[in-house]
């Protein structure tokens, strides 16, 4: 029988390339999560920081202090913020099967579940590219994936993680992505 | 000194920090005089987030960018001579190059904190988490404790100034961190209020500052005569540390009530098998002795913070009824009769006329992932060499062969 050592705590994995912006991302859910009286760790997978390259960080959300500190291997939500990354990483790989799988993509969480074969859990789909270039008009597309993120798991509640991007991100660019995540959170489509 | 007061909960500010942050917000709250560093991953932000601090006015430190680390831990000798609160932060190959400085810093007793994301040592280069660097700079004469958490390295960052400048230490001490691990881990941190932290620790009273109008010389030379005294000195003022570190430790717990101790105890008081281990791995160690208890296995943790000077007596006290002390560590000591840890332990043991088998494990060089099964793995091992009733010395885990 395998061993449950996360007990209580929810695990999240982000895929995404050097520059796109997937561990500031993954910190603004972890400091929402906080916001919202949580525990957390928020940590990305490091290497020699290479733009371009896939990279992946973790979060965990728990109600109570974290004591585990290893990379996550069977996450609760799998979160990939880069179409072309589908070609190259398996995002379903160690994802609980009752699971949620996030994906910026063209597809439906119907194409998904065939191209994976996941049956279990929530499939999520977001064109958080188009998103991105319509509002941002730049390839900023780690916050609309966040949007969906928050609407498929309601792990913290969108306007407090639109509080945390614009604290972050005062002004201009903080509004674009509040426009872009609250559209996100409109279109993404759950399946 | 002004009595400590319970800090009111309105009064805490949290926040989502790295270790790295986390203890650059410490340095910051600890009104430090003087900051001299050379940048070295995985420390980096430490000094980055307080060359910060400086250039917006909000702290009065001299900061000092050196040209190297060798040149950092001088300055700081120097500052501190000068009777300054002193710290710096550096890492692997950065220790490395301080390490002529370090036995002055300690002989000259001066109370320096030096906080250290751990890092492997080169070659081949590697930017992530083991302890072979801290461990080298043991017998430097430096304190040394291990935190697992940002909030505990936080904590441990602003009591380690006081621990340091006590008239019965003065010795330099290491505050560390596991190099990405937790320097780059956001986690939550209370913060305290700067006037609670400036009361806890006061200013710094030296003992015997340079003053340009009473010169005197710090550290020259001393030959045959005069050395080993020095020595000598040394060596009662790090025994004096425990007891200074309780104390220290007493004061922070009624202003805030955490306390941390020399080491953390879990679930040790019937276990069979205890795992020792430091640093982050300590926490994980602790969620596999919560499944493991789950499952019916009698295994509790102790996770060491303090390893100089080494906690013997107290250690032994707890671990000396186990059948098996199950050694976790991030270090190999190339050809010793053991790795620094359980080394350590198997000397704090041998007096006793009954002993409990001691296997070590090495884990997680270069920033290996440490999972949670790799505890399952050594703690099972162990428990089969109970049953044979013998153990290699040590061996890898988590490693190709």
């Amino acid at each position: 029988m395998a061993l449950d050592f996360a007990k209580g705590i929810t695990e999240i994995r982000w895929h995404g390339r050097g520059g796109q912006g997937v561990v500031t991302s993954n910190q603004m859910l972890g400091k929402s999560a906080l916001t919202e009286g949580n525990y957390i760790q928020a940590f990305p997978e490091f290497g020699p920081e290479r733009t371009g390259a896939p990279v992946r960080a973790f979060l965990r959300i728990s109600k109570n202090p974290i004591q585990i500190y290893a990379q996550v291997y069977h996450p609760d939500v799998v979160v990939c913020i880069d179409p072309t990354l589908l070609e190259v990483v398996n995002p379903v790989e160690g994802l609980k099967e009752d699971g949620v799988l996030v994906l910026n993509t063209t597809k439906t969480p119907e194409e998904i579940r065939e191209k994976y074969g996941f049956k279990g859990g929530k499939v999520v789909t977001v064109d958080a590219s188009k998103i991105a270039m319509d509002i941002l008009g730049r390839p900023f597309y780690n916050m609309p994936t966040l949007a969906a993120v928050i609407k498929a798991t309601e792990i913290v509640e969108l306007k407090t993680a639109i509080e945390t991007v614009l604290e972050r991100y005062p002004g201009k660019v903080g509004d674009l992505n509040k426009a872009a995540m609250e559209r996100a959170a409109e279109e993404a489509k759950i399946g | 000194m002004t009595a400590v007061k319970k800090i009111p909960k309105d009064d805490v500010v949290i926040e989502g920090l790295t270790g790295d942050a986390a203890i650059a917000h410490a340095l910051k709250q600890c009104d430090v005089d003087v900051l001299a560093a050379y940048p070295i991953t995985p420390q980096t932000i430490i000094v980055e987030d307080f060359q910060k601090f400086a250039a917006d006015g909000e702290v009065k430190t001299k900061v000092i960018p050196v040209e190297s680390e060798h040149s950092a831990m001088s300055a700081c000798v120097g500052a501190s001579a000068a009777g300054a609160r002193v710290a710096t932060a550096t890492a692997s190959a950065g220790l490395a190059l301080m390490w002529e400085i370090l036995y002055c810093a300690a002989s000259m007793r001066m109370p320096i904190v030096l906080t250290i994301a751990n890092r492997a040592l080169s070659a081949p280069i590697n930017i992530h988490n083991d302890h072979s660097d801290s461990y080298g700079a043991r017998d430097s004469g430096f304190i040394q404790i291990y935190t697992q958490s940002c909030q505990e390295a936080y904590d441990t960052t602003i009591m380690a100034f006081k621990i340091a400048e006590d008239h019965d230490v003065l010795l330099p001490i290491m505050v560390c961190i596991d190099g990405f691990i937790l320097s780059h881990n956001v986690e939550r941190v209370e913060m305290l209020p700067d006037d609670a932290v400036a009361d806890f620790l006061g200013i710094r009273e030296p003992v015997q500052p340079l003053d340009p109008n009473n010169p005197i010389t710090m550290g020259p030379l001393a030959l045959t005569d005069y050395y080993f005294e020095f020595k000598e000195q040394q060596d009662r003022a790090i025994k004096n540390v425990p007891d200074i570190f309780k104390r220290v430790e007493a004061e922070f717990e009624k202003m805030t009530g955490r306390s941390y101790g020399m080491f953390e105890t879990h679930k040790t008081e019937d276990a069979d098998i205890i795992i020792l281990t430091h640093s982050t791995a300590g926490g994980t160690a602790k969620v596999v002795a919560d499944t493991l208890r789950e499952q019916g296995e009698k295994v509790g943790v102790v996770r060491l913070r303090m390893f100089r000077p080494f906690p013997s007596e107290e250690i032994a006290e707890v671990v000396k009824n186990a059948k098996a002390v199950a050694v976790f560590e991030k270090c190999l000591s190339f050809g010793g009769a053991g790795n620094p840890l359980a080394m350590e332990l198997r000397t704090a043991l041998y007096h006793l006329a009954e002993r409990p088998m001691v296997t070590d494990f090495v884990i997680g060089l270069g920033g290996r992932d440490v999972p949670p099964t790799t505890f399952v793995e050594g703690y099972e091992k162990t428990k089969e060499y109970l049953k044979k009733g013998e153990a290699p010395s040590y061996e890898t885990l988590g490693v190709r062969k």
